[in-house]
């Protein structure tokens, strides 16, 4: 009997446990984890935050499924990895031989070191725990300061407003999310959300946050180099994540910004594989290792994982990453590579209000996608196309999603867009009407591969 | 030269609610589960999404209560499949 061991219960995990019952029905799984509240849709927490859904309903699996998958749970910390002895050494003494391991530890927010971050009040969206402590003190918060960028900051400003906290939303630089959106976009966004009554905040750097009594009382900040105290009971982060890797950087693993893994998800040690955040993943195209912090691919990569450690020969394509959001009330899909190529460090950069990548965020969309764009908006409707020679190959849809899915299709399946590009390209195109019309043939003639 | 001019009329939109069902994308899914609690019939449509599976189910009233609370575009009105492999009980 195989035995098989999992660091994380998240949709990586998960998923690579799934899939290693589906190949191997007597094996032992144990799956480790420090979460108390086991597996849950982290993208859910944002709708809990904003009150759309109870918080029980975002639990996926119930425990009796795990019963009868024989998923055993091991509520501990692992203390480290020993890839010689095929062991994990626990941290309460314990240990646990593997015959295959998986890491799916995540990612867990990175925290500024701004003095003050310890007080309470000072917050931030990685687990469920965390929406918990956050909806806790917002029954009692007048006012909350946001500082970070991307769709977790997004999630908090608006999940802090809907509970009727004042929130201002501190920006570095004169716009949200410069990375991927572009200056139309985040427009868009930022209009929303000064409507919902959130003040943003230009050019601001947070520089102290202040307490009292151990709880949070105010921020003191620079706007445009000018001093700003803005008395508030809460602080929340979203500065960027960083992969939970210590485990594997201690085990003498390869890793970078995450854990290099191939293209069967393994790392450099025999019989340990990577998935989900906290891997840094070969992307064929690019010719780069790269990170995403998506659900989706964390539930791909997890299942080949899985499928390979119980003997398989499963090979992971990283493709066109995307993500389909809200931002400020306006659904936006984000799909492969609408970036403006910047790097830093070796890495895609990001912005002035992150660290590195985000939740939510892949480092593939900031690449530049070498090619000409097409775009259009209406009200705060937007296309953006990125045509390379007669294929897609990055897109931005915010409001409207009409064409959301065929244009995932179409770059997904890299369709030739050959005899569309003139028009696309030409001035004041109807990009939704020609694509539109394009679709409705192209879903005809290819309804079995789109299906 | 707006998106409105591929909106669908109210005509076609009844006729699709008639004959059409609830379909997936489970790509798009992050399983946090809106669909099913506003489901008035209490259908668990975050299992059929899970699962790429039409909601071929006779409670299934095609309101597009679902498809329009879903914030990431998952579902939509689409042909059910003719045949299609019965969903796996996760509960």
């Amino acid at each position: 009997m195989s035995l098989y061991a999992i660091i994380g219960s998240g949709a990586a995990g998960l998923a690579a446990a799934n899939a290693i019952r589906a190949r191997d029905p007597a094996g032992q799984i144990q799956i480790l984890t420090a979460d108390p509240h086991v597996h849950y849709s982290r993208p859910g927490l944002a709708y809990v935050l904003s009150g759309e859904l109870p918080e029980k309903q975002v639990y996926q699996f119930p425990r009796e499924f795990f019963a009868r998958q024989r998923f055993e749970f091991v509520p501990a910390g692992v203390q480290a990895i020993q890839p010689e002895a095929h062991t994990l050494r626990l941290q309460d003494g314990r240990a646990l031989r593997y015959d295959r391991l998986l890491i799916a530890t995540g990612a867990a927010a990175a925290m500024p070191d701004t003095p003050g971050m310890h007080l309470e009040g000072v917050v931030k969206l990685d687990s469920m725990a965390d929406c918990q402590h956050i909806l806790k003190l917002a029954r009692h918060a007048r006012r909350a300061v946001v500082v970070g960028g991307g769709i977790t900051a997004l999630e908090l400003v608006e999940g802090l407003a809907a509970r009727g906290v004042e929130v201002h939303y501190f920006l570095r630089g004169d716009r949200y999310w410069s990375a991927v959106l572009d200056e139309v976009e985040s427009r868009i966004v930022e209009r929303r959300l000064a409507h919902d009554g959130v003040k943003i905040h230009y050019h601001t750097n947070l520089v102290e946050v202040q307490g009292q009594n151990g709880r949070v009382t105010a921020v003191q900040a620079e706007e445009n180099g000018r001093p700003l105290t803005l008395p508030c009971q809460m602080a929340a982060f979203a500065i960027g994540i960083q992969p939970r890797m210590e485990l594997a950087v201690q085990a003498g693993l390869k890793v970078q910004r995450g854990i290099i893994v191939d293209d069967h998800l393994r790392t450099s040690a025999p019989d340990v594989l990577a998935a989900g955040d906290v891997a840094q993943v070969f992307d064929a195209q690019s010719g780069q290792h790269l990170l995403d912090s998506l659900w989706t691919p964390a539930i791909q990569q997890g299942r080949a994982a899985g499928a390979n450690m119980a003997g398989g020969d499963v090979i992971y394509e990283k493709k066109f990453p995307f993500n389909v959001t809200r931002l400020a009330g306006l659904v936006t899909t984000i799909i492969g590579r609408v970036g403006k190529g910047e790097t830093a460090g070796g890495r895609p950069k990001g912005d002035a209000d992150v660290t590195g990548i985000m939740r939510g965020d892949s480092e593939l969309w900031r690449l530049s996608p070498e090619a000409v764009a097409a775009q259009t908006y209406a009200g705060d409707n937007r296309l953006r196309l990125y045509l390379k020679e007669n294929v897609m190959v990055g897109a931005v849809v915010m409001g409207d999603q009409t064409l959301s899915r065929p244009i995932q299709v179409l770059i997904q399946e890299q369709a030739d867009l050959g005899e569309l590009r003139p028009a696309l390209l030409s001035d004041n195109a109807d990009l939704a009407r020609l694509l539109g019309d394009y679709w409705e043939g192209y879903r005809v003639k290819h309804a079995a591969k789109i299906a | 030269m707006n998106f409105r001019s591929i909106f669908t009329k109210t005509t076609q939109k009844h006729e699709r609610l008639a004959s059409q069902a609830v379909v997936p994308d489970p790509q798009r899914c992050v399983q946090c589960g809106i669909c099913s609690y506003n489901c008035p019939l209490g259908i668990d449509v975050r299992l059929y999404a899970l699962q790429g599976l039409a909601v071929v189910e006779s409670k299934c009233l095609t309101c597009g209560e679902c498809v329009k609370r879903c914030p990431r575009g998952v579902l939509r009105f689409d042909a059910a499949p003719l045949e299609q492999i019965p969903l796996k009980a996760a509960k």
